[in-house]
């Protein structure tokens, strides 16, 4: 399957630069963005759907959904679309207790 | 002092705030999920974004300007709380959670100004990466300053078809083709309600003449037959004309109209009424916005109008709440009443224009899935519904299928199951209205993690 | 107007008046059930559906013991599956006065043959690693089980319905009178139904159809409080209860954890409307946190309540009416009668065609509350939040 970046940038970021982890790999990101253009922009999908196993990839890109959930750390999950960058966030597109648990 | 709380900081919302901020007798609280004021309309970058918004909105960044000139007057004289979602309401209480964790708070007026979102139907392909809401594409320019795709396909029935294609025009996008699935037949027809508000049906066409000069593919009275790709879209199949053709894309954008974001006033206990002609549900009001027992609507959720007539109601709204608690009105309904009447007359004509497919859904395949969160497929509701002794109404299917029991609460299965079980029971949604899934808190998913480090007790 | 003859009415089609109504087909009877909404729309398809056998009331005991054989038959019979799971029920102990509740409880347990294992904190961590560390041990019940009871009655009525039972949905039932020797029974659809026996599993609203033939039960209605995380991978089998029943939760099939916790909630009876402080949702949450913290990352997705009828001394009223030969109650099973229910139908079954039931029935007489009726009232204080309408113990509305 195509792992290119689904989203297209066309207005540059001006915020700081800022390290963001997504599943241990480090990507440059900007404040300003959201973790879902993150994703998006260097990848193809968010997430494995539980029930069907497709991949998702976001919809409506607006908070209502609910279809970008992600974990924004190992014990916090939230919607990718609505949620700002944060420089040293750790966020993980499935579940993490494999690599945080003993 | 009475407490004045106003659920959405778009064009409704701002424009009654406006109304009742600096009014003795009353202190107004505006509660909005999203990170700036605006709602959809005016979707603003986010700081650290250098959008173009000009080149963007071409003539619309004007009603922008205004609108953030109105902003920042209105918004430091009111308690502003952005980030927070109100995700409950119970006796004369908003629960709310916000950075800061759960909150509540109380109200003597509670004003509804939450707006509206996508409505869509299935399509075969409708949940693969790639496809996205017809709205979504335009917030993600406006918000994120990125294109869902580099060679975009625009289709469904939507006003915003032709101003969100335009707008990835400018912004530096391919558009591979506007697909639009209501015939031109029907779009003529609408002219003489549109002729209500000329200066914005000429704007409407000259998106599309503007689309047209870029050498954009426009093609009406399509039927969508599906979004194809190895797990991710990169065709579009459709037929016209009684032919079946294909146009290739890397993103979809796709919707059907807006549905109203109503939850909050159900769960507050307003009456509903049924548009038989856009075959959806609304909070009930008297014209000016009122819903009874304090509760008012203004906006989008309130009857589909556009960022204009949000603005009209929002300031109706307004004026209803200071009548009803006996102060003094600063300006007098009535030219707010008759802008808003026109504007209505006008989206009667866009709703003509671009009009719900209702049919569509009848002829979905049963492998096409109806609800994304649960993974419900059509075929699994439709034999529910045609089992003996199966369910004949949306909220049993619901409870029997699982279908709308997922993360979004029905927000987008929601009409095609009213359809769905329309068309299997034999109900034409207008002698007889569409079922509507009930309403259910939290309004959006409550994080466990809201309550973490609080005592027990 | 349209007129019937049948041998047995039943008002309401909940998982009691379905079950009555399949049984009583299956031994040659003709019956009509009745439900103004649709067969387990009220509190029958809104429970998270624990069948838990251990802490009941002993008085219940032997109803219960046979319902569970029943459920563990259930699909079969019924040939449907209600998603049954017989995966168990920990009381988890959370004080030292939970403790002692378990001690207590295991030789009652013991003398109904319902067997459970006492397990110590380590074994609790060591089979439920996802439970507090904080826990002081439980008591874990291997044959309670769970269906999913949005299932039950529809699944139910359509097994009654092929076996020759008359579902009318969406009817009301109006009025039920004695005519001489029968019952002259009237819907809103204008049906006039005539039949030797009535069966009033009408639910919270079942009072007037008592109080129709001068006899009354102080039926009172509260909400048992719910709600639902998003879709999570399997990690745990059992139902985990609180020995307090401050919090009570279990994994479903489809993977969401459904959340309970007592004390119950006021509801209206009367618009049939339920709605959730929120408070309690919030206050729930953190009990769930605190029994199982890394549930942290999840979140609500839904929230809900239903109308269940409680008695004072938290027993269902079940058998023949007192004043009228022919009409049976089986109401107010006080937040557990989905788990009696097989048993309580298969009672009134015996009760209606053989004139006597296999289980002593006596207990549950609505006689029973026309004394003086003492209810328990440190222990009604623990079941329902203060604001829950308490019965006038005893009061007898005519
Ligand atoms: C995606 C999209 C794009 C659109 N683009 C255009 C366009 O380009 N041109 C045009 O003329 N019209 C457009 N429209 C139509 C537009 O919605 C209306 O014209 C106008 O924005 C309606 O204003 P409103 O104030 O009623 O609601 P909205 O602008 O929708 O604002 C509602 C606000 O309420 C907030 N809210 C909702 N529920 C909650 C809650 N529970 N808790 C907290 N906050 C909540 C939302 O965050 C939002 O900010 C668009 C609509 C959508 C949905
Ligand atoms: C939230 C909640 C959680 C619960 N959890 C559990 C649990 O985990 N385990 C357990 O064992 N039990 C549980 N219960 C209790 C259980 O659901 C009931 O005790 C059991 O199902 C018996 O219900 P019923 O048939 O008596 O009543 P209902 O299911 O309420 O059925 C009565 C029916 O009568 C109908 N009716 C009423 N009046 C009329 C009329 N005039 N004409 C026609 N129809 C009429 C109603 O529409 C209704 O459908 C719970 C209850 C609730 C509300
Ligand atoms: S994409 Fe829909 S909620 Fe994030």
């Amino acid at each position: 399957m195509d792992e290119g970046a689904q989203f297209h940038r066309v207005f540059p970021l001006t915020g700081a630069d800022c390290d963001v982890w997504v599943d241990g790999r480090r990507l440059k990101a900007r404040r300003g963005q959201s973790l879902l253009s993150l994703l998006l922009e260097h990848g193809g999908r968010v997430r494995t759907h539980e029930r069907t196993g497709e991949p998702r990839a976001g919809f409506c890109l607006m908070g209502a959904c609910q279809d970008c959930w992600v974990w924004l750390s190992p014990t916090q999950r939230g919607r990718a679309c609505t949620t700002p960058v944060e420089p040293g966030m750790r966020c993980f597109t499935r579940s993490p207790e494999a690599e945080v648990l003993p | 002092m009475k407490r004045v709380a106003i659920v959405g900081a778009g064009p409704a919302g701002i424009a009654a705030a406006d109304l009742l901020v600096g009014r003795a007798g009353i202190s107004v609280t505006l509660i909005d999920e999203g990170q700036q004021p605006g709602g959809q309309i005016f979707r603003q970058p986010h700081p650290g974004l250098a959008t173009d918004m000009k080149r963007l909105l071409g003539a619309g960044h004007a009603r922008l300007e205004r609108f953030r000139a109105l902003c920042s007057n209105v918004l430091p004289q009111l308690d502003y709380r952005p980030r927070t979602l109100v995700w409950n309401v119970f006796g004369g209480e908003l629960m709310t959670l916000g950075e800061r964790g759960v909150d509540s708070l109380s109200y003597d007026a509670l004003l509804i100004a939450t707006g509206a979102t996508d409505r869509v139907l299935p399509v075969e392909g409708w949940t693969m990466p790639g496809v996205y809401t017809l709205g979504g594409a335009q917030i993600l320019l406006k918000e994120q300053g990125c294109l869902i795709g580099r060679q975009v396909v625009f289709c469904g029935a939507s006003p915003l078809l032709y101003l969100a294609a335009l707008q990835y025009h400018r912004a530096g996008g391919a558009v591979a083709a506007v697909l639009d699935t209501t015939p031109i037949a029907a779009k003529v027809k609408a002219i003489p309600r549109l002729l209500a508000l000329p200066g914005v049906l000429k704007d409407g066409l000259s998106y599309m003449a503007a689309l047209r000069l870029a050498g954009v593919p426009i093609v009406g009275g399509v039927t969508l037959d599906a979004f194809v790709g190895e797990g991710r879209a990169a065709e579009v199949r459709y037929r016209a004309g009684g032919q079946a053709h294909a146009v290739a894309c890397d993103a979809v954008a796709y919707g059907f109209g807006l549905r109203p974001e109503m939850q909050l006033a159900e769960l507050a206990d307003c009456a509903l009424r049924y548009d038989s002609f856009r075959r959806q549900w609304y909070p009930d009001h008297d014209g000016d916005g009122r819903c009874g027992h304090g509760v008012y609507v203004a906006g989008d959720v309130a009857q589909m109008g556009g960022a204009e007539a949000a603005g009209h109601s929002g300031r109706l709204a307004a004026l209803s709440i200071l009548a009803d608690f006996g102060l003094e009105a600063p300006a007098s309904p009535e030219p707010d009443r008759a802008a808003l009447a026109r504007q209505l007359t006008f989206q009667d004509g866009l709703g003509h224009a671009f009009a719900w497919p209702a049919a569509h859904v009848a002829g979905l395949a049963d492998e096409v899935m109806l609800c994304r969160c649960e993974g419900v497929s059509v075929g699994e509701v439709r034999r529910g519904l045609r089992s003996d002794g199966g369910p004949q109404e949306a909220n049993r299917a619901k409870a029997a299928t699982r279908c709308g029991m997922g993360r979004c609460q029905g927000r987008f299965c929601g009409s095609a199951l009213a359809e769905l079980v329309a068309a299997e029971t034999g109900a034409d949604g207008v002698a007889r209205p569409l079922d509507r899934l009930r309403a259910q808190p939290p309004i959006k998913p409550l994080p466990i993690s809201a309550v973490a480090g609080e005592p027990l007790a | 107007m349209s007129q019937m003859h049948t041998d047995v009415v039943i008002i309401g089609a909940g998982s009691i008046g379905t079950l009555t109504a399949l049984y009583l087909v299956r031994q040659g009877l003709s019956v009509v059930l009745l439900d103004r909404g649709f067969a387990g729309g009220q509190s029958t398809g809104v429970s998270p559906g624990s069948l838990r056998l251990q802490g009941r009331n002993p008085t219940e005991m032997p109803l219960s013991m046979r319902a569970q054989e029943m459920w563990e038959a259930f699909e079969d019979d019924i040939g449907e599956s209600v998603e049954f799971e017989q995966k168990g029920h920990l009381f988890l102990a959370l004080t030292p006065a939970h403790l002692d509740k378990i001690d207590a409880l295991m030789p009652i347990e013991a003398a109904h043959g319902n067997f459970c294992e006492k397990l110590s904190r380590d074994e609790v961590l060591s089979r439920w690693p996802c439970l507090t560390p904080e826990n002081l041990g439980g008591m874990f019940n291997p044959r309670s089980a769970v269906v999913n009871s949005r299932m039950v009655a529809p699944a139910v009525a359509r097994a009654a319905s092929r076996a020759g039972a008359l579902l009318f949905e969406q009817e009301e039932v109006l009025s039920v009178e004695r005519k001489g020797e029968t019952f002259l029974t009237r819907t809103d659809r204008d049906r006039r139904i005539e039949s030797p026996i009535v069966v009033n599993a009408a639910g919270m609203w079942a009072r007037p159809f008592a109080n129709g033939f001068g006899e009354d039960a102080p039926m009172f209605s509260a909400g048992p409080i719910q709600m639902v995380t998003e879709p999570v991978p399997q990690f745990l089998d059992p139902v985990v209860h609180s020995v307090d029943g401050h919090i009570i939760f279990r994994q479903t099939l489809a993977g969401n954890i459904v959340v309970a916790g007592h004390p119950r909630v006021p509801v209206d009876d009367v618009a049939r409307r339920s709605r959730v402080p929120p408070d309690k949702t919030l206050r729930n949450m953190r009990r769930l946190l605190n029994a199982a913290p890394g549930l942290l990352p999840q979140s609500i997705i839904r929230i809900w309540t239903g109308i269940e009828g409680y008695l004072p001394d938290m027993l269902p009223v079940l058998g023949p009416s007192a004043t009228t030969p022919g009409l049976f109650h089986a109401f107010g099973w006080s937040g557990h009668g989905l788990q009696c229910a097989p048993a309580a139908a298969e009672s009134l079954t015996q009760l209606i065609v053989g004139g006597a039931s296999r289980i002593d029935l006596s207990p549950f007489a609505i006689a029973r509350f026309t004394g003086a009726v003492r209810p328990d009232e440190q222990k009604l204080r623990d079941e329902f939040e203060d604001n829950v309408v308490r019965p006038r113990s005893g009061a007898a509305a005519s």
